[in-house]
């Protein structure tokens, strides 16, 4: 690591400085950048980092719940448990009658957590993705077809949850169309049904309107081209649309996932609680918090935490979802690559890149 | 990833967990410390204004019977919080106070099955029994008062459940009102072939405390209990499982509509009023609802109530309804006191009664004739309280009631055999129950 | 394609180039069209429901007449009635919402223009902090949030139960990413030779920023105002934990929370038109928007 002196060319002795090269592109940005991002992460760091902390700190401790047999009350404080809110879930299981058994109530509710958003986001990407390829076609009304996709976006969650709970009353609408006597609001697998259409169709609409964006940044030219070439609509659609498409589509996915992974104000607006067919595990940890146990309740939140951050690494490594969208950051990252193929061809250690030739101070 | 940046990655994780752990240990208290409310060591003397918090006032009585206590203690104001109009949010609400020892709620409404919680948490003053006696109070909800043997508050309003018929239907048939579950049944069988469309029975049998309420009486009726007078549980007797049983077999027979799993207070009521079932267990403000006659209900003056029925005999109804009680960290807690007692005198339970429909606690106001008069289901109100009995008494209520619902609706969805849930529910209230 | 080397006469070209108008034509406009059809159904329907559920008479909330017969607006002054709370609700939402865009959009527009022009080391790992943040589960912040704002913690002594400034600033902690995010994305689509042309023409970089940037942004601003207000105005949780007693509900957490006369009945007719009235505006809104809401929702996922 040359920290300072220019690159040497074979017999020239450039004399050494004791000055760091600076980088002329970014002199000085660096400070600037500082002072335009520290209120934000000032705020983010105060209303984000410390609470995860004080959860971490929290799902280490469990509050007394046993009253003394001679006074009967409760004494007060917390103890220290190390991970035995964690265990307890092997160890000591609550277990329940869900959808897939008899087993823990926090593996019940993992397994919801799970089935729903398989299940939602298949749906509702493929419904999705057929109304955007409808929109694209359009030639009349697209203004009002745009207007109608946002209502569903536009209305509040725990509205949309009871109004759903209006329609699949037992003695309700969606009853009356299908001509059934179906128990949607009991606790079977109907009520999962019920959540699962709920959640799509507030949400469909949402994945069409990112895939229609990125549909139309494709030129028609391509499509012309295809079809001089012999290409029927089924080939245009996989060979020419679905990967133009990808990047926009697998992010939009993504926070589908993730926003699906979470979901709490519709089972419990329109469910209810307790109902371990469709119980999430932000619901189970918010009913633990109002019973007294923070402890299980930040524990289990963490755990939520934990899937999350998984499954939002398979979709950013294995899918390739371009999160951040930074040019500079994708240089950094295509520059690593080339690196590594090289240093794996080479077989030998090659120090990666950590920044471009643009960025910050230059380090070779 | 080269070696010196992994090393760096994974001090800096070492680092943090450690932070985490060393500041869980170091800090709040790992040894429990007892709590403070006993009953001695209290100023009963200081006066002051006060608050009183219970959930929102449907009813809209409170502003009135409020103003008549300031107007005569202008010293002693009493200032109205109204909480969520939903029974789990009051709880977090007064909880919440408790926990941070706040008296910001110097006087509280508090249900009937979170008192026990409350004392034990050492949230609630302990009341002396020569400050503060009883005499005179429906002894059901002077027990839902109680805990550990000391009174933690003054009964506020009771409540209880009837049972609704079609006194029409049944005068054709020359019926009287059912007093078993046999009989209830017998009426069904004559009645119903009579009227298309007609279930028998219904009650609440959602997944939620209305269903607790409606399984404790079948189990109580039954000649079972959930909690022996020792507090230890007894889910698993042959009587128990015989009212699980009876709910069960209603289901798969018909006598109940397959629906009413998801029925809770509102929907069984329009089910009644719809002229859709013939017999409703539900509380007593479905008897004004029941009886307006702008269209809304097809048996307005068609229906009469009656205590509910039992197995050999007439049932066992759950005692509903709220204590008023005093803060552990409450100041002026000698207006406090006189409040309560103020609350649970005659002429205050005859406006609770009259203008909010709230069943009263003291036992000489079923008997009153004038009331009976205006209120068609006093008495039998007033039976019904009279023979009602608690839901378990548990400091972990919550769980307890969790542990009774799953119980039962996985029976009821056919799910586990009675005898197979309420074994398992036996063992699960063992378990908190120790 | 060069005419040279082409085998095809002008007039086959020309042939070839009318677009052809047989069955296949006509079916697949019919398909476009049942299609668009179906889209419209989809999204108002279950509205359309709601609508009509809160035009029949309150006591006849769970017919299921697909017209209500009689039709009464009986309802929609039952929201009103003070024993809810609504109007103090919607003041309440209207508060929050519009003081939690405002701040975001403070924070937001100086982050922004950081993270989508400057160039500094930490950008990878800060844009990265920031998407992360909006991938918590609420309930993991919920309570630290709330013991923070209640005084259980000893460093920090101040109890906002129940005041503005409560459900301000936890909804920060999702409004700032999403506003970040929007609106960097916006200033990633401005030229970057602006900003060097005013400088060539004697501008200092902030004037720069002042005068030719602010107001190219100015639509993408407005779109991720109406976004996070839309987002703030939704939120349940937060409003839900923080605003306990009734005077400081917002409209959604008031909506959650209707009852009737006896604590019992649910007042169905009463909360559709509720649901109706908090709708109804957020639509208009949207109808106005919409090319800028579309823009901007995309805007943050077409790069």
């Amino acid at each position: 690591m040359s920290q300072g002196a220019a690159t040497t060319i074979a017999g020239n002795t450039p004399p050494v400085t004791e000055k760091r090269k600076k980088n002329l592109l970014s002199d000085g940005q660096g400070t600037l950048a500082g002072f335009l991002i520290s209120p934000t992460m000032l705020v983010i760091l105060f209303v984000v980092g410390i609470p995860i902390l004080l959860s971490l700190r929290e799902s280490v401790f469990r509050k007394f719940t046993t009253p003394d047999p001679t006074t009967g009350m409760i004494p007060e404080g917390e103890s220290f448990v190390g991970l035995q809110n964690f265990t307890d879930i092997f160890a000591h299981p609550q277990a329940v009658d869900g959808a897939w058994g008899n087993i823990d109530r926090l593996i019940n509710s993992f397994l919801n957590v799970t089935f729903f958003t398989i299940i939602c986001v298949a749906i509702e990407t493929v419904i999705g993705v057929a109304m955007a390829l409808i929109m694209a076609r359009a030639f009349r009304g697209k203004g009002f077809v745009r207007a109608a996709i946002l209502v569903p976006w536009a209305i509040p969650t725990i509205v949309s949850a009871r109004m759903w709970g209006l329609i699949f009353d037992a003695d309700g609408v969606m009853n009356k169309i299908l001509g059934q006597q179906i128990l949607w609001l009991a606790d079977n697998s109907y009520s999962q049904w019920a959540v699962i259409i709920a959640d799509t169709w507030k949400t469909a609409p949402f994945i069409g309107l990112l895939t229609l964006a990125g549909l139309q940044t494709i030129p028609s030219d391509v499509y012309e081209a295809a079809r001089v070439d012999g290409a029927n609509a089924w080939q245009q659609f996989v060979r020419i649309t679905l990967p133009m498409v990808k990047p926009a589509l697998v992010v939009a996915v993504l926070f589908r996932t993730l926003d699906t992974m979470r979901m709490f104000d519709l089972p419990w607006g329109m469910i209810g609680q307790g109902k371990y067919y469709v119980e999430t595990i932000s619901m189970f940890a918010y009913i633990e918090n109002n019973q007294l146990r923070y402890g299980t309740a930040a524990a289990y939140s963490l755990v939520l935490f934990a899937y999350i951050v998984l499954v939002a690494f398979i979709f950013i490594r294995l899918l390739g979802a371009d999160v951040i969208g930074d040019e500079e950051t994708r240089a950094i990252t295509e520059q690593r690559k080339r690196q590594k193929a090289l240093a794996k061809a080479e077989n030998r250690k090659i120090k990666l890149a950590k920044t471009t030739i643009t960025s910050g101070e230059f380090q070779s | 990833m080269t070696h010196a940046r992994t090393t760096r990655r994974v001090l800096a994780a070492v680092a943090s967990v450690g932070a985490v752990l060393i500041t869980a240990a170091c800090s709040s208290s790992s040894t429990p410390t007892g709590s403070a409310a006993a009953g001695g060591g209290v100023n009963w003397d200081e006066r002051g204004p006060i608050t009183y918090a219970q959930g929102k006032d449907t009813a809209g009585v409170w502003a009135g019977v409020l103003k008549e206590w300031n107007d005569a203690h202008p010293n002693e104001q009493v200032t109205l919080i109204e909480l969520s109009p939903e029974a789990d949010q009051q709880r977090a609400d007064m909880i919440k106070r408790g926990q941070a020892k706040s008296g910001e709620f110097s006087v509280m409404s508090v249900d009937v099955v979170w008192t026990a919680e409350f004392a034990a948490n050492g949230w609630l003053q302990e009341l002396p029994k020569d400050k503060f006696p009883t005499d005179g109070m429906l002894a059901s909800a002077v027990d839902a008062a109680s805990y550990f043997g000391k009174l933690y508050a003054y009964p506020q309003s009771s409540d209880g459940a009837l049972l609704y018929y079609r006194s029409d239907l049944l005068d054709k048939a020359g019926l009287k009102p059912p007093t078993t579950w046999d009989e209830m049944q017998a009426a069904c069988d004559k009645v119903l072939p009579t009227q298309k469309g007609m279930s028998c029975y219904s009650g609440q049998f959602q997944k939620y405390e209305g269903l607790t309420c409606n399984v404790a009486e079948a189990v109580n009726s039954a000649g079972g209990e959930f909690i022996t007078a020792d507090g230890k549980p007894a889910v698993n007797s042959a009587e128990a499982v015989a009212g699980l049983t009876w709910m069960v077999d209603g289901f798969k027979s018909g006598m109940i509509p397959k629906e009413a799993i998801t029925w809770k207070e509102e929907e069984s009521r329009q089910a009644f009023q719809d002229g859709k079932i013939l017999f409703l267990r539900n509380w007593p403000y479905v008897y004004n609802l029941a009886s307006k006659t702008d269209g809304s209900s097809k048996v307005a003056g068609k229906f009469g109530v009656a205590p509910i029925p039992g197995k050999t005999g007439p049932g066992v109804s759950t005692l509903g309804g709220h204590n008023i009680g005093i803060s552990a960290f409450a100041k002026n807690k000698g207006t406090a006191g006189d409040f309560i007692k103020w609350i649970a005198s005659e002429a205050q339970q005859k406006t609770f009664l009259q203008k909010g429909s709230l069943a009263p606690i003291l036992e000489s106001m079923y008997a009153d004739a004038d009331l009976n008069k205006q209120f068609g289901y006093l008495s039998t109100l007033g039976e019904s309280i009279k023979n009602a009995q608690a839901r378990p008494k548990a400091v972990r209520y919550g769980d307890v009631t969790s542990a009774i619902q799953d119980a039962t609706y996985a029976a009821l969805q056919g799910q586990q055999t009675p005898t197979d849930a309420f074994n398992g529910l036996q063992t699960k209230l063992e378990d908190l129950l120790k | 394609m060069t005419a040279a080397t082409s085998h095809v006469t002008a007039a086959e070209l020309a042939a070839l180039n009318k677009p052809r108008r047989d069955w296949r034509f006509w079916l697949g406009k019919t398909g476009i069209f049942l299609g668009m059809t179906f889209i419209i159904l989809y999204c108002i329907a279950p509205f359309y429901w709601m609508v009509v559920s809160s035009l029949r008479l309150p006591t006849m909330g769970r017919d299921t007449s697909f017209w209500p017969n009689p039709v009464s607006f009986e309802n929609y002054p039952a929201v009103f009635d003070p024993i809810n709370g609504f109007g103090r609700a919607l003041v309440n939402s209207v508060i929050v919402s519009l003081s939690t865009t405002l701040v975001t959009l403070l924070f937001g527009i100086l982050a922004a223009y950081a993270l989508a022009r400057l160039r500094f080391r930490f950008k990878g790992i800060v844009l990265a902090i920031i998407i992360g943040c909006s991938m918590f589960p609420g309930i993991t912040l919920l309570i630290p949030l709330f013991k923070m704002f209640t005084g259980a913690y000893p460093w920090m002594p101040i109890n906002w139960m129940n005041t503005y400034q409560a459900l301000i600033i936890p909804s920060l902690s999702f409004g700032l990413p999403l506003c970040v995010w929007n609106l960097t994305a916006f200033f990633r689509q401005l030229p970057v030779e602006l900003e060097q042309a005013a400088m060539v023409d004697g501008c200092t970089p902030g004037q720069a920023f002042r005068k030719v940037i602010l107001p190219l942004a100015a639509p993408g601003v407005f779109t991720t105002a109406i976004i996070t207000f839309i987002a703030v105005w939704n939120e349940f949780m937060i409003a839900l934990t923080f605003g306990t007693q009734q005077n400081m509900y917002t409209a959604v957490v008031a909506i959650s929370k209707f009852t009737g006369a006896y604590g019992f009945d649910t007042p169905w007719g009463t909360i559709m038109a509720a649901g109706v009235l908090v709708t109804v505006p957020l639509i208009i809104g949207v109808l106005i928007f919409q090319r800028r809401i579309v823009a901007g929702l995309t805007a943050g996922g077409v790069k």
